[in-house]
Order: structure tokens, then sequence, then C-alpha cells
């Protein structure tokens, strides 16, 4: 009697909480969309970029002939930070009151966002699109999630070896045609001007790193039956990771200043004249313009293994996906095509320098700049893309291959260990994400 | 409510029942003064429940939801409705537990908080005696340069730290050097960084609290001692740190529940971790699994794993205390 009364209060109170429980679950956002409006605002998330300005015209003429063409639609452009992109697109996931009904996105973050509910499936209305044909098959995969197409693309970005002329003519050697070429020019550069880095890496830069796997034949992962496996530590992919991590050291790029670098760091010092040579991409070229290295620089495709090779680059980019949220999807689609067409494309070409993901304006850009051509070259001789697998973004935040890169050149780890390490670490995320 | 109050009240007459095997005519009578002592009962949790409501709303509701969520499966699918959340159990703490980084950054968590709180406390308590040693001007000066260390914000302190020690432009490099020492590099020359810039900002407080107590201390006691030839260090040990023991014993557990959560001054020291997460404490690491990349549910377990940790050692701590006799 004495002890039931005494337990009376505390399971009353359990009780309280259990049903208060219930009540406040934490929230889960619905993201289907609400009907299919044909007039009203759209609104519209774009990347800002560094100089913005003519990114800003060629899309206002686009909008401009969207809004002429639809009655009644209007929209609602916002350039977002590109630092705090991940925050604000998870923002609009979880709030579709206040989402967007298009936004750009980095093409390897489609499989996450697909698998979060994001986007909507536009399989359909893309394969209609009489545009679409001309699609590069690379950029086609980077919108494409198990047959699904979420998105259109908006350009592709690959990188090739920036090299200064100056000092490539000052020490009387050429832009190195292999990868143990590109290997010992760096070092012959460093070892004439201590000052320079020869070649300059980062531990932190995945996609500076992923042509020289690739290279050796190598795989990020490998897929059989829609589930992904890591093939960061096989035999092939080892032999790569040891030759991007060789060029860490006192006689290239001192682990204890470039073991922390990522791309925009290796770039920076590239623009800045602190490094003879860089992995840099098309998207790059405005920053190394602003550098100090203006008018002292050329570029070429990185090399592979034989001779005059190339090495296969990442095929980065951005896309434009429509939101599952969006309650104008019809309108929203339409204004997709129009952002991403032909027209849009070639004119974002002319003022960005974007890369155009439709293999025929792809030439006629080349034909009219030959300062793309080494990265045309590049995407022709086939570039590749990271794994269709929602669990690659969560590997990519989780800083997986940076991690194995520099405890590799940090010499914590052996390249065998810190490959197996990161393999079962990419493979316990590939699991959960089923 | 009424079941709260009547299985509060129902002890007092069951137990004495029991106790005394008192007659049948005896409970009339005690039912009868419940009703006042009862009411008196419930006053003071009336002009509580203000305070109560209040607490509740911004500490346990949190830490409820802190607890539920670290027992789902959610992350950003389940949060923008791309899949169900279910109900994972202690499955986020058996990931965690079998999660040999997770052993790592706790003992790299609690040895840093250990330095950092050690540190802290003899810089602070050593700058408080000094101060109570020196002039009015200098005394002025070192309390407004302490002042000011406390009142710079923690990502402003740490950037500037981290730019005082940039291998090519920082000052302490040329002043010490050491040419282009990188000091973020190594794991224990990048902790030993980010622990000067804990103690750089953390000291003050110890410093101006044990200040205060030891201007409590009646003069005659010191002057006492003093006369009797005691040196500094002999009264601090015998007479100062045991008149001051409340304040010390609040000031650690303080120190101790800051330094354990010390999470800014590694993140944008180290630049989120440190090379390949050597510098990770838990708190940082919490928040790249839940925000990084989007597993809230881990990085919930693992802010439940450290409020454990914590409440525990504060309670170690005040029961040790208690059994010396000492009463906060």
């Amino acid at each position: 009697m004495k002890l039931s009364a005494r337990i009376a209060a505390p399971v009353a109170a359990l009780v309280l909480a259990g049903l208060t429980a219930t009540a406040c679950a934490p929230q889960t956002s619905d993201t289907s969309a609400k009907g299919d409006e044909k007039s009203g605002t759209l609104r519209v998330w774009l990347y800002q970029e560094v100089g913005n300005k003519p990114k800003e015209k060629v899309v206002d003429d686009a909008v401009a002939a969207f809004e002429k063409s639809h009655k009644g639609a209007k929209v609602e452009v916002e350039y977002i930070p590109v630092d705090t992109r991940a925050q604000r697109i998870k923002a609009a996931f979880n709030d579709p009151k206040s989402a967007p009904d298009l936004v750009e996105y980095g093409n390897s973050d489609t499989a996450g966002y697909v698998k979060d509910g994001g986007l909507a499936d536009i399989t359909e209305e893309f394969g209609a699109w009489e545009e679409a044909k001309d699609t590069d098959p690379i950029a086609k995969q980077s919108v494409t999630v198990g047959d699904k197409v979420y998105g259109a693309p908006f350009f592709v970005g690959v990188r090739a070896l920036y090299y200064r002329t100056d000092v490539f003519k000052d020490l009387g050697i050429q832009p190195p045609k292999s990868q143990a070429e590109l290997v010992s020019t760096a070092k012959k550069i460093h070892k004439a001007k201590p000052d320079l880095y020869g070649l300059a890496v980062g531990g932190a830069y995945t996609y500076g790193a992923m042509p020289f796997i690739w290279s050796h034949g190598g795989e990020i992962a490998g897929e059989s039956g829609g589930t992904y496996k890591s093939a960061i530590n096989s035999e092939k992919a080892r032999k790569g990771i040891e030759a991007y991590t060789s060029l860490f050291g006192d006689d290239n790029c001192p682990a204890a200043k470039c073991a922390s670098m990522g791309g925009n760091a290796t770039v920076t010092a590239f623009a800045s004249g602190k490094a003879a040579m860089a992995i840099g991409g098309d998207f790059s070229h405005a920053a190394v313009e602003a550098g100090s290295v203006k008018g002292k620089y050329a570029v070429v495709p990185l090399p592979g293994i034989a001779p005059d090779s190339i090495a296969p680059a990442f095929a980065g980019g951005n896309n434009i996906g429509v939101l599952k949220s969006s309650s104008h999807r019809t309108l929203a689609v339409d204004l997709m095509k129009s952002l991403t067409g032909k027209k849009t494309q070639a004119e974002m070409f002319d003022a960005m320098g974007f890369l155009p993901t439709y293999t025929d304006v792809l030439d006629n850009a080349a034909k009219k700049q030959p300062f793309v051509a080494p990265f045309v070259q590049t995407l022709g001789a086939g570039a590749k893309f990271v794994p269709a697998s929602p669990a690659w973004g969560q590997i990519d935040a989780s800083l997986v291959l940076p991690t194995m890169f520099q405890e590799i050149v940090s010499g914590r780890k052996d390249v065998a260990q810190a490959s197996d390490d990161a393999a079962k670490k990419m493979d316990a995320a590939f699991t959960a994400a089923g | 409510m009424t079941t709260h109050t009547t299985a509060l009240k129902t002890p007092a007459p069951a137990s004495a029942g029991a106790g005394t095997g008192a007659p049948a005519g005896r409970p009339p009578r005690r039912g009868r003064s419940v009703s006042p002592r009862g009411h008196s009962g419930w006053t003071p949790w009336l002009y509580l429940l203000p305070a109560l409501v209040l607490l509740a709303g911004l500490l346990v509701y949190p830490i409820y939801q802190l607890g539920l969520i670290s027992f789902l499966e959610y992350t950003q699918a389940q949060v923008s409705g791309g899949e169900p959340t279910t109900f994972q159990g202690f499955g986020n703490y058996a990931t965690l537990f079998n999660d040999s980084q997770f052993w790592q950054v706790l003992l790299a968590t609690v040895l840093f908080a250990a330095a950092c709180v050690v540190s802290t406390l003899f810089v602070g308590c050593a700058l408080a005696v000094l101060l109570t040693r020196i002039r009015a001007l200098p005394r002025l000066a070192l309390m407004m340069a302490a002042l000011g260390a406390w009142a710079t914000p923690a990502i402003t302190g740490s950037t500037v730290w981290v730019f005082l020690f940039d291998p090519d432009f920082g000052p302490v490099n040329k002043v010490l050097g050491l040419g282009d020492f990188s000091w973020t590099y190594g794991r224990y020359s990048a902790f030993a960084l980010v622990l000067l810039e804990v103690l750089w900002c953390s000291f003050p407080f110890v410093m101006v609290t044990v200040y205060a107590g030891i201007r409590a201390i009646p003069t005659e006691v010191l002057e006492a001692a003093s006369l009797d030839g005691a040196s500094q260090w002999r009264i601090w040990r015998t007479i100062m740190a045991p008149m001051l023991k409340p304040i010390l014993i609040v000031v650690t557990i303080q120190s101790i529940i800051w330094d354990f959560k010390v999470f800014t001054q590694i993140y944008v020291m180290t630049n989120g971790g440190g090379i390949a997460g050597q510098n990770l404490v838990l708190n940082v690491y919490a928040y790249q699994k839940a925000f990084a990349s989007s597993q809230y549910s881990l990085g919930s377990a693992i802010g439940v794993v450290m409020l454990v940790i914590l409440l525990a050692v504060t309670l170690v701590y005040l029961r040790l205390v208690r059994r010396q006799g000492e009463e906060l």
C-alpha cells in the first residue's frame, strides 16, 4: 500500500510525459505538392557566384522571355551564397512553405537530395524535351538516380592543369606529358625555386586527387544491383592514392602546409604566384585572371599514365531542379527548361565561362574561346562521376576521403591502412543509405 | 492534477497508521488537518510555478527532445519527409559505442578539458593573489586586460589567435624565430594552441571571482599569518584556499563544464577538427555528425552522452565535497 502510493506520483508523471511525447515527436515536413497552379509567383534560388553580375543579366533575359510567353506568371530570382547553400537547401526541404520552386544545386548532391525527398521526378518532361536529346551523357548521368531524372544540367565543370608559362620558360621545361613527368616536373621546379610549390596539392582536395586514382584504373566505389561497395582500397586505387600523396613533402608541397588545403586554397596559391602548377577548373578561370599571375599562365589537360593521355577528370557542375513541394509544377518545369536551354547556356558561357552541357553548344563554345579547349578536350577524353548513391553526400560531408589523404601525408597511416579505413566508413554509409 | 494531489497526500496517514497501530478513530481527525496543511504545502509551489514553467520550457523540453531524437532514425531524409521516422531503440548508441573514433575523441576531450581546467584555475588563482599584492594602477591595468580578454567573443579571439600564429604572416613565429612552423599541423601543437586561447579567455572569470573571495577574507587573519612569517604559498595553502573553498568549488565545476563543451575555439582554430580529425573534441564531433552530415539522431546521442558525463562529474564532485563536511 505504502509502496504503491509512493510510486503512483512518478507513474502519473511518466504517463503524462508519455502522452505529451506522442504530441511532440520531432518534426517531419510534408514536402508533397499541394496542386499545380498555372499562374502566380515562381521562386528561384541560384548560386551567388564570384562576380555575379553577368550571370544575373543572362538570367534576367531568360526570365523576361519566360514571363512574356507565360501570362500571369511572375518569377522571383534570389541568389544564395555558395558557402551556406547546404543549410539553405536543407531549410527549404524542411519548410516547404518558404521553399522556392526551382533550385540550382551541385551535381554531386543529386542522389542525396532525392533521398531527402526534396526534388521532383521530371523523367517524363525531360524525355519529351527536344533540346535534351543533345545533352552530354555524363551531364545526364548527374541528374539521374535509378533511371529517373531529377532536374536539368545547368553547366559542367572539369579540372585541368594550370601552369606558369614564365617559370617553365625560365627553367627551359615543357608542360608534363604523363603523370610520372608531372611528378618529376613538380619536384624539379620546387628544387630550382624553393619559394614555389611545384604542383599545389591539397589534402582536402578530393576532386583534384580523383584523377590520379581514376587514371590508375581505380574507382571510388563499384555498383552491383543498385548497391554500392567501396573500391577505394583496391590495388589500382591505392596506386593512384600513392601517386597523389607522393606530391606532399618538402620536395614539392610541404605536408605541414598542404595537408589542410582544399581546392580553393590550391587555386588561390596558384593565382597569388605561390605555385608553378595547380589543378583548377574552368570555373577557376576568373579567380586566376584576378590574381597576380594574369597573362603568365596557360592550361593543358591533366596528363594520365601513358604519355600524351589525359587523366579522367571529375565531371562537376550544377543542375537546376524542381522542388517536390512546388505548387506550380508545370510552370516550374517550363522555367527550368528556359534557364537550362541551349540559348541560355550559350549566353551563360559567354558571360561566365560555364561550360554548356549540350554537345553541340559546347563545340561552338570551344571554337569561340580557345581558353576552354583543354577543358573540352578533358571532357572529350571521358570524365567520371561520383557514385550516384544518396550516401555520397554524407561521405563527402563527413570528409572520409580528405581524412584518408591527410592521414597518409601526415604519416599517421600507410596507404593500405588508411584506404582500408576509408573503405570501411564508406561501406557503412552505403549500407545505411540502402 | 487530482491524481497528483492524492498521490502526494496518501503516504502520510498510511505510514502513521503502520507505525503506531493507531485506533480506528484517529484517521478522521488527521484527515481534517490535511486540508489546511495541504493548502500551505502548495503555496510555495504556486510561487515557484513561473520559474518552473520557464525552466521546463527552456531546459527540460530541449533535453527531452534531445533524448527522444537520440532513439530515432532522424536524418535529413526524415526531417524533410523523404522517409518515415523510425524508432531505433539504442541503435544510435550502439553505433556510437562501436565507433573507435568516438572513444578516441572522448579521451582527447577528457584530457584536453582536464588540462584546460587545471591551467585556467592555476593561472586564475595566481593572478588573483597577485592582484591583492600590487598597487592600484597596475591592478587596474591587469583587471582591464583580463576583462578585455573576457569580453572578447570566442570566435573573434580564435580568429585573432590563428592569425597571430600563422606560419606565413604571424608575428609570433617571427618573434620566436620559428620560420614557417605550422602550429595547427601537429596534433599536440594544435591542441596546445587552442589550450592557450581557451586559457586566455577563461582565466579572467576565475581571477575575478577568486579575487572577490580573497577580498572578503578578514585582513587580520592574513596579517597574522604574515607576521608569523608564513610564505605566500603557505598563506594560500592553509588560509586562503580553505576559506575560499566554496568559491573554488563553483569555479571548478563551471570550468569543467565549459572546457568539456569547448566548441568555437576548436572549430575555428583547427578548421573543424584538424587534419584528419586529429583535434576533434566531443562537441565538434557531435556538430560534424549532426549538422555537417545531417545525422541528427547520432549527434543527439553524443549530446546525451555528454550530458550524462557532465552530470556524473558534477554529482561525484559535489558528493566528495559534502563528505568533507562543506556546504555550498
